[in-house]
C-alpha cells in the first residue's frame, strides 16, 4: 500500500477534507490552536471568553500541551509538541465544535466511530492523529511562530491555549472521514481475528475485577 | 566526599541528555524493528520515529513533547559521603529538575492532583520522586534520571500461585492488547514484568525492570530468562504494530525481575517505557571525575541477592568497573 501525503490548511474548506481518506499522511499550515481539559472548562463551563476569533483564524484544536517556557521578556521557546490522548475530552468536543466550528480535531489515539458519527461528521470534521506518537521533535520543526499564549496564569502553562503558527507541520495521520469511518477500529478489526490464537494456553485469572471486559473486540475507550 | 556542585551540574546535563537523546540500546532495537516490520502504516510508523530520534538531536529540543514525569534513582558506594548531606543532595535534584525544565524546555507535567495546581517546573509534592540504592564498595554516586512518559501501559493484578504462568501470559497478552490499541502506551516499548514482591514493591520492581535495564539484557535466572525471550515472541506475535496498527512490533524487549512474596501470592505488574525510552546516567567520583553512560546498570548481584549475609569483598571491584 502506498502512502499518499496531503498538505492541507489549519482553515480548511469541505472539499479539502471531503478528498481526505484513511490513513493519508497530512502537513499542516495556518494557525492551530491548543485545547484541552483546561481551556474546555473554562470556555464551555464558566463560559469564558474565547480570547481567538474561531473559526475564522483556525479551525483545528490541537490536543497537546507543548513542552515550553515564557522567557522573561515575554517571548517564548518552544520545543517539541506532542499530542495527548483524545477520547478522555469527549464529553466536550460536541459543545466544543458548535462553538469553535472547529474542523480538524488533532491529538492521540483518535474518538470511537459513534463520535465521529454522531458530532464530527455533521459538523464536516476530521480527526488527525500524531504519528507514533512521540514525534515531537519533528512537528516542532513545523512550528513558524509561537503567537500567543492565553489562560496560562489560570490554567497554567501545560494547560493553556497556545496559539502556534505552522508550516507544513507533521507528519499527522487521517484517522476519519466524513462517513465516520474509523481508522483504528478498522486495524483492531483485523487484528481481532489472530487473538484468539495468540490468547491459546493462557487463562482467565482465578480472582475477578469489577467492570472487567474478556471481549476482546471491545475497544475499552469512551 | 562528593562536590554537592558537581552533582547538580551533572544532574542537569543528566536532565538534558534523557531528554533529547534517545539511548543507544533502544536506538538500536527499533533499528531492528524496522527492518522486519511488514505492516505499512506501522512500518511508516517507526520509520517517523527514527526522523525524530534525529530531528531531537540536531535541533538539541526534546524528542516527545510530552517529557514525561522527571525521577531520580541514586544509587551509592558504601564508602560515599556527600557535601551538604543527603539533603543537600535532594535539594541539588530538584532544583535541577526545575532548571532543566525552563532550559531544555520540558513540559510541567506535575500539577497536584485535586487542585491541578502547576509550579510549571515539574517540582512538587513528591516530585520528582526519588530513589535510593546502595552497593557494596567504593566512593561514588550514580545520578540515573527517567523520563518515562504514559498514562498507559502500566497495570497491576493479585494472581496466585494457582493462575501459573498461564495467568501469567494472560494478564500480560491482556494489557499488551488493551493499552496497545490506538497505540495508548506508545509501542514497541520496553516491557517491565514485575513478579512478587507485595503489591507497592511488585510495581516498583516492574517499573525499574522496564526503565533500569537495558535492551539485550537479560534476567541472571536462566528459566527466567527463557520465559523473557519467550514473552517478547509472544508480545511481537499479536499482529499488532507501532499505533495500533497492523504489524509485528509491539515489543522491543522483555525484562522480568522478582522479589519474594506471601506464600500465598503471585504478584504481578506490568510497565511500558514507551517509543521516548528517556534515561541517562552518570557516576560522580570524590575526585570530581564524571563519567555518563546509558546502562544504569541497577540490577547487579547484591541488588538482586537472596541471602542474609553479602561477603564486602565480591564487590571491591564494582566502583573501578562503571557499566560493567
Ligand atoms: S508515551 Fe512516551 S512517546 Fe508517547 S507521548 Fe508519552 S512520552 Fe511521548
Amino acid at each position: 500500500m502506498k502512502i499518499r501525503e496531503v498538505q492541507l490548511s489549519t482553515t480548511p474548506d469541505e472539499q479539502a477534507i471531503a478528498d481526505l481518506k484513511l490513513g493519508d499522511i497530512v502537513y499542516l499550515t495556518g494557525l492551530l490552536y491548543t485545547a484541552r481539559e483546561g481551556v474546555y472548562t473554562r470556555a464551555l463551563e464558566n463560559q469564558a471568553n474565547l480570547p481567538l476569533d474561531l473559526p475564522t483564524e483556525s479551525a483545528a484544536n490541537f490536543h497537546c500541551s507543548p513542552a515550553a517556557t515564557i522567557r522573561e521578556d515575554g517571548s517564548f521557546d518552544m520545543g517539541a509538541v506532542t499530542a495527548t490522548a483524545s477520547f478522555r475530552f469527549a464529553k466536550w468536543l460536541p459543545q466544543w465544535m458548535q462553538k469553535t466550528g472547529a474542523k480538524l480535531i488533532i491529538g492521540k489515539g483518535g474518538m470511537s466511530s459513534e463520535a465521529y458519527k454522531e458530532y464530527f461528521v455533521p459538523n464536516g470534521a476530521v480527526y488527525l492523529s500524531t504519528v507514533g506518537y512521540g514525534t515531537g521533535a519533528l512537528l516542532g520543526r513545523g512550528i513558524e511562530k509561537v503567537e500567543a499564549v492565553y489562560w496560562h496564569e489560570e490554567l497554567g502553562l501545560a494547560q493553556a491555549m497556545w496559539v502556534i503558527r505552522c508550516n507544513k507541520m507533521g507528519p499527522f495521520i487521517v484517522a476519519s472521514d466524513l462517513d465516520g469511518n474509523c481508522l483504528f477500529e478498522r486495524e483492531n478489526k483485523k487484528i481481532a481475528k489472530n487473538l484468539d490464537k495468540v490468547y491459546e494456553g493462557t487463562r482467565p485469572a482465578v480472582l475477578k475485577r469489577f467492570g472487567e471486559t474478556d471481549d476482546r473486540e471491545d475497544e475499552l475507550i469512551g | 566526599m562528593i562536590s554537592i556542585d558537581v552533582i547538580q551540574s551533572t544532574a542537569e546535563q543528566l536532565m538534558d541528555k534523557a531528554a533529547i537523546e534517545i539511548p543507544e540500546d533502544y536506538h538500536n532495537g527499533l533499528r531492528s524493528a524496522a527492518k522486519v516490520e511488514t505492516g505499512s502504516l506501522s512500518g511508516y510508523v517507526i520509520k517517523a520515529m527514527l526522523d525524530n530520534y534525529d530531528a531531537a538531536k540536531e535541533d538539541r529540543c526534546a524528542m516527545c513533547g510530552d517529557t514525561g514525569t522527571p525521577r531520580w534513582y541514586v544509587k551509592m558506594g558504601n564508602e560515599t559521603t556527600i557535601e551538604g548531606g543527603p539533603i543537600a543532595l535532594e535539594a541539588a535534584l530538584r532544583r535541577a529538575t526545575a532548571n532543566s525544565t525552563h532550559r531544555v524546555p520540558l513540559r510541567p507535567n506535575r500539577v497536584h492532583p485535586l487542585w491541578r495546581t502547576d509550579h510549571n517546573n515539574n517540582v512538587g509534592i513528591g516530585a520528582p520522586e526519588i530513589e535510593y540504592g546502595y552497593e557494596p564498595g567504593g566512593e561514588w554516586i550514580d545520578l540515573i534520571t527517567v523520563h518515562k512518559g504514559g498514562l498507559f501501559g502500566t497495570d497491576y493484578r493479585m494472581l496466585f500461585p494457582s493462575d501459573g504462568i498461564e495467568g501469567i501470559k494472560r494478564f500480560y497478552l491482556d494489557t499488551l492488547v488493551a493499552f496497545g490499541k490506538r497505540g495508548l502506551a506508545c509501542q514497541p516499548a520496553i516491557i517491565g514484568i514485575g513478579l512478587g514482591g507485595c503489591k507497592d514493591t511488585c510495581m516498583v520492581l516492574g517499573k525499574r525492570a522496564a526503565c533500569l535495564r537495558v535492551v539485550g539484557s537479560k534476567n541472571p535466572d536462566p528459566k527466567i530468562a527463557e520465559l523473557e525471550a519467550e514473552f517478547k515472541e509472544l508480545g511481537n506475535s499479536i499482529g499488532m504494530g507501532a499505533m495500533g496498527f497492523v504489524g509485528k512490533s509491539m515489543v522491543i524487549d522483555c525484562h522480568i525481575e522478582v522479589g519474594y512474596c506471601h506464600t500465598g501470592g503471585m504478584q504481578m505488574s506490568m510497565h511500558a517505557f514507551c517509543l521516548s525510552s528517556r534515561r541517562a546516567v552518570a557516576r560522580i567520583y570524590a575526585d570530581g571525575r564524571v563519567e555518563y553512560r546509558t546502562d544504569p546498570d541497577w540490577f547487579t548481584d547484591y541488588q538482586r541477592r537472596e541471602t542474609v549475609e553479602w561477603p564486602l569483598s565480591t564487590h571491591a571491584t564494582l566502583s573501578e568497573a562503571p557499566g560493567g
